[in-house]
């Protein structure tokens, strides 16, 4: 709900509220500009009266005198029947130059306001605001779910680029925009008289002395009132002597006899005035031009963020299935809730959707978190299908969801059907889907029938688990999923360097050309991938549909595509790869992998890893400037047969791309692990982790493992803990 | 621009059908260098006492206290103006309308005024008083600041 908030006026208003951004920062430059122009006052207790008599002096045909809120004051009067207007000098009552409203000002505010289409524009306009007020809250309340609450509403963001730059730019922006919006509403209200008046002007005085004469400087309410308070005073007409002086100044109006210079008429403004007078001040930055100034910069971040929003909104969509004929929450007898990260558990969801409502059914299909039972009013059953993230958290399309459902009085009423997706290599299998059982088990929430898992998005568990629904279901229930894999290219091998036939663990560096891209697959998208060191590449090998993932070894600026790979002893995709010989190619794309990567500072970085593991670290180090300190352990069983990239470590030591490199060698005399290096090494490793360095593990799990156990011994003493440094975004780790 | 038969309810005496006459009023704007310009066309007596309007060029009353003679004489009141009124009038356009006036407003002293105000700039009320003469009619009058000049034609 929450994100079609955002998404829909999003992308109907980009366009009009870029229009509106762009010249709204444009126009927030004319107030500053004004103040730096007028004349300055020097004498800071200078009265209307003295101004007034000045001016009179240089212009006696002088009609009205004004003051901006700049501090500019404009003289109009008439010489010999012609119209003139000048920037007055307080000090003098000269004018210095002609006063010419900036015709660039005017088309660019006829443009703001009302795309020069008046009133029907000046509503298409305040739609524009509207939608961006809109856009504001709701994006504030996106930002708050993702960070997991509005306490760490500008803690650090993790994610692809681009969503990071959105959300960036909307907590720098987002006060401007929110206070530009409101205000710009409150004025077009005001504009079609939808906002309170204080009513009329004060009414015209009926009885007048009749008298003529009076200059201004014998008039005591023009000699009590500072140039400082001054709006307007307007002369009377010269041949009417039933005419007056007006007087219109910040706090109030009024009317002055031209013979006697009493105070005919006084009315102070009302409180609608005030409050509209403060709402244009803080829309238009005219009387607090640093304000404007400051809006006027922060509205540039809405052309980005319309930009960087509407790109996310295609990427979503890409990796999204489309969900066809998906019903409406509150009409559904079947909520299907996905939890999914990269998209595959869309897939499966789609699915399982089609079959559904083939066997009759009206089924919603939504993220999990938009998890909201109220709505489900026809409901008959929940069906959850979820992913895991990381170590056993919650993926991308379910923040919230757990939180939600423990927040619930009770359990819903209708059934639960809980379907996990995940690899059975890693340890925390289906951990995520573990919790939202959990959970749901302690709020009593029935089971339409018992939990069940895929592993490695088996298409034969998944059908398996679908017979199981339909007989809940009292169905037949067939579900036949192909897993769609992302779009592959043909990856030919350049070269290959081979490692550990000595220690019987074969091993190679592998090198493949970058594939080119054809117009078309430019056009389409379809482009192999950019990447860096540490995103994965996925391998499809002959024979399976099933991909597999390796750690990148090089970034796309090196020109390559390069992974470690090492023989398993039934693998057989890593049996394929190391059968290969230049020339010959596989089937391959890129997946990226955000969150392993080196911090964008000038920290120094701490690189750890064994075996194959050492392949996005050598990535790192053949990318880093030299002046950046990065420290590598490398763990391996014997210098001469498995030191990957033993040659390119001392080069990149001598370049200083590598600050210093220890290796610690399993099957030779010392029998030492990385762990081991790193605790011979203790002193330097707190140290410059003291200093902000960041961590970067990769290699087995029980390597990881270790490692952890080993750093947090080393860190005990300083206060420190991995975990610690986990939730700071400092220790990342790439295991398999 | 727009030719409007009007028939005004200036006051009973002024307005016996029988003694009234099509009249056509012409506003030709300056180019001034700002937005559309507000305009009210109204009738004083001798001693500039306000009989009645003719006509208000733009639709948003919150802004016609900058019509200030005009608004003088009638509080703003909106029965004034209620079916004579137009859109503003752009700078270097021109304002035409036909009204049928009363035969007893000719060389009897009224005045004809047009109130000008336009956003940002200088309020100009009575930018244009006019005696309604016979012999007047056809003679272009210049304003002071926003009309070039102003022509009743009978």
């Amino acid at each position: 709900m929450l994100r079609t908030l955002h998404k829909i006026p999003g992308l109907i208003a980009a366009l009009l509220i870029v229009v509106i951004a762009l010249s709204g920062t444009f126009l927030s430059v004319f107030p500053a500009l004004e103040v730096a122009q007028a004349p300055a006052q020097s004498e800071t207790d200078l009265t209307v009266a003295t101004l007034a008599d000045r001016v009179v002096l240089a212009y006696p045909g002088v009609e009205q005198i004004r003051r901006a809120p700049s501090g500019q004051i404009t003289a109009f009067y008439f010489d010999g029947g012609r119209p003139g207007a000048m920037v007055i000098d307080p000090a003098t009552g000269q004018g210095v130059e002609n006063y010419e409203p900036s015709a660039i000002q005017r088309w660019m505010t006829n443009l703001h306001r009302s795309l020069f289409l008046d009133d029907a524009g000046r509503l298409t306009a305040a739609a524009g605001a509207a939608s961006l007020l809109v856009l504001s809250l709701s994006g504030l309340m996106l930002t708050a779910r993702r960070v997991g609450g509005w306490r760490r509403i500008f803690s650090r963001l993790r994610g692809p680029l681009l969503g990071r730059l959105h959300v960036e730019l909307a907590r720098l922006t987002v006060v401007g925009l929110l206070l530009s919006s409101t205000t710009a509403l409150f004025m077009t209200a005001s504009t079609f008289g939808l906002v309170p008046e204080d009513g009329d002007p004060p009414a015209f005085p009926t009885e007048v002395s009749g008298q003529t004469g009076a200059v201004p400087g014998a008039i005591s309410l023009l000699r009590d009132t500072p140039v400082a308070a001054l709006r307007e005073l307007t002369f009377p007409y010269p041949v009417d002597s039933t005419d007056v002086f007006t007087l219109k100044t910040a706090s109030g109006a009024g009317y002055l006899d031209q013979g006697t210079g009493v105070t005919l008429v006084w009315m102070n403004h009302g409180l609608w005035q005030r409050v509209t007078e403060t709402i244009y001040m803080l829309h238009t930055g005219h009387g607090a031009a640093w304000l404007g100034i400051l809006l006027g910069l922060m509205a540039l971040g809405a052309p980005v963020m319309a930009g960087t929003g509407v790109i996310l909104w295609v990427q979503a969509r890409r990796t999204r299935p489309r969900i066809k004929s998906n019903t409406a929450a509150g009409q559904a007898d079947t909520i299907l809730l996905v939890g999914s990260e990269g998209g595959s558990t869309w897939g499966f969801a789609a699915t399982l959707h089609l079959a559904l409502t083939q066997a009759g059914q009206k089924v919603h299909t939504g993220a999990m978190s938009q998890f909201t039972p109220s709505r489900y009013k026809r409901a008959q059953r929940v069906i959850v299908l979820a992913a895991t993230y990381g170590e056993g958290s919650a993926p991308a399309s379910a923040n919230g969801f757990l939180d939600r459902l423990a927040a619930l009085p009770q359990a819903p009423e209708i059934p639960l059907a809980v379907l996990g997706f995940g690899d059975r290599q890693f340890p925390e299998f289906c951990g995520y889907v573990a919790d939202v059982k959990r959970v749901a088990d302690e709020k009593g929430w029935s089971q339409l029938l018992p939990m069940a898992t895929v592993d490695r998005q088996s298409p034969q568990e998944f059908a398996r688990w679908g017979r199981d629904l339909g007989q809940a279901l009292n169905h037949p229930l067939e579900l036949s999923h192909s897993p769609a894999t992302p779009h592959s290219h043909v990856l030919t091998l350049i070269s290959r360097r081979d490692y550990g036939a000595k220690v019987q663990a074969p091993a190679a560096i592998l090198r493949f050309a970058i594939p080119n891209a054809g117009l078309l697959a430019r056009l389409t998208g379809h482009e192999f991938s950019r990447f860096s060191a540490g995103d994965l590449l996925g391998i499809i090998p002959e024979g399976s549909t099933v991909p597999r993932f390796y750690s990148l070894a090089s970034g796309y600026s090196d020109g390559f595509v390069e992974i470690c790979v090492s023989r398993h002893p039934s693998g057989l995709c890593s049996g394929q790869l190391l059968d290969l010989t230049p020339g010959q190619s596989v089937q391959g794309f890129v997946r990226r992998n955000f969150d392993f990567r080196i911090a964008s500072n000038t920290k120094p970085v701490i690189l750890i890893g064994a075996g194959t593991g050492i392949g996005p670290l050598a990535g790192f180090a053949r990318g880093n400037h030299p002046g950046r300190p990065m420290h590598l352990y490398f763990g391996a069983r014997h210098p001469n047969s498995d030191l990957f990239y033993g040659e390119e470590l001392q080069n990149w030591q001598a370049d200083g791309r590598l600050t210093s490199v220890t290796t610690a060698f399993s099957r030779t005399s010392a029998r030492a692990y990385v762990q081991d290096a790193l605790r011979a090494d203790s002193a330097r490793v707190v140290r410059l982790i003291g200093e902000g360095a960041q961590v970067l593990v990769c290699g087995g799990r029980d390597m990881a493992a270790g490692v952890v156990d080993t750093l947090a011994d080393i860190l005990a003493p300083a206060g420190l803990t991995p975990d610690l440094l986990k939730t700071e975004g400092r220790y990342v780790e790439d295991t398999y | 621009m727009k030719t409007l038969l009007y028939a005004l309810a200036l006051s009973t005496a002024l307005t016996v059908p029988a003694m009234a006459r099509p009249v056509t009023l012409t506003t030709n704007m300056n180019s001034y260098g700002g937005d559309g310009a507000y305009l009210a066309l109204y009738v004083t007596d001798a001693q500039g006492a306000y009989q009645g309007s003719l006509w208000m060029a733009g639709g948003k009353s919150k802004y016609y206290t900058h019509l200030s003679d005009w608004y003088r004489a009638t509080q703003g009141n909106p029965a004034e103006i209620n079916g004579i009124t137009g859109a503003s009038v752009g700078a270097g356009r021109q304002l035409k309308i036909t009204l049928d006036l009363a035969d007893a407003l000719f060389d009897a002293g009224y005045e004809l005024h047009i109130d000008v105000s336009a956003e940002d700039m200088r309020d100009s009320p009575s930018e244009v008083v006019v005696s309604l003469t016979t012999q007047g009619a056809g003679q272009p009058v210049p304003g002071r600041r926003y009309i070039r000049d102003f022509t009743y034609d009978m």
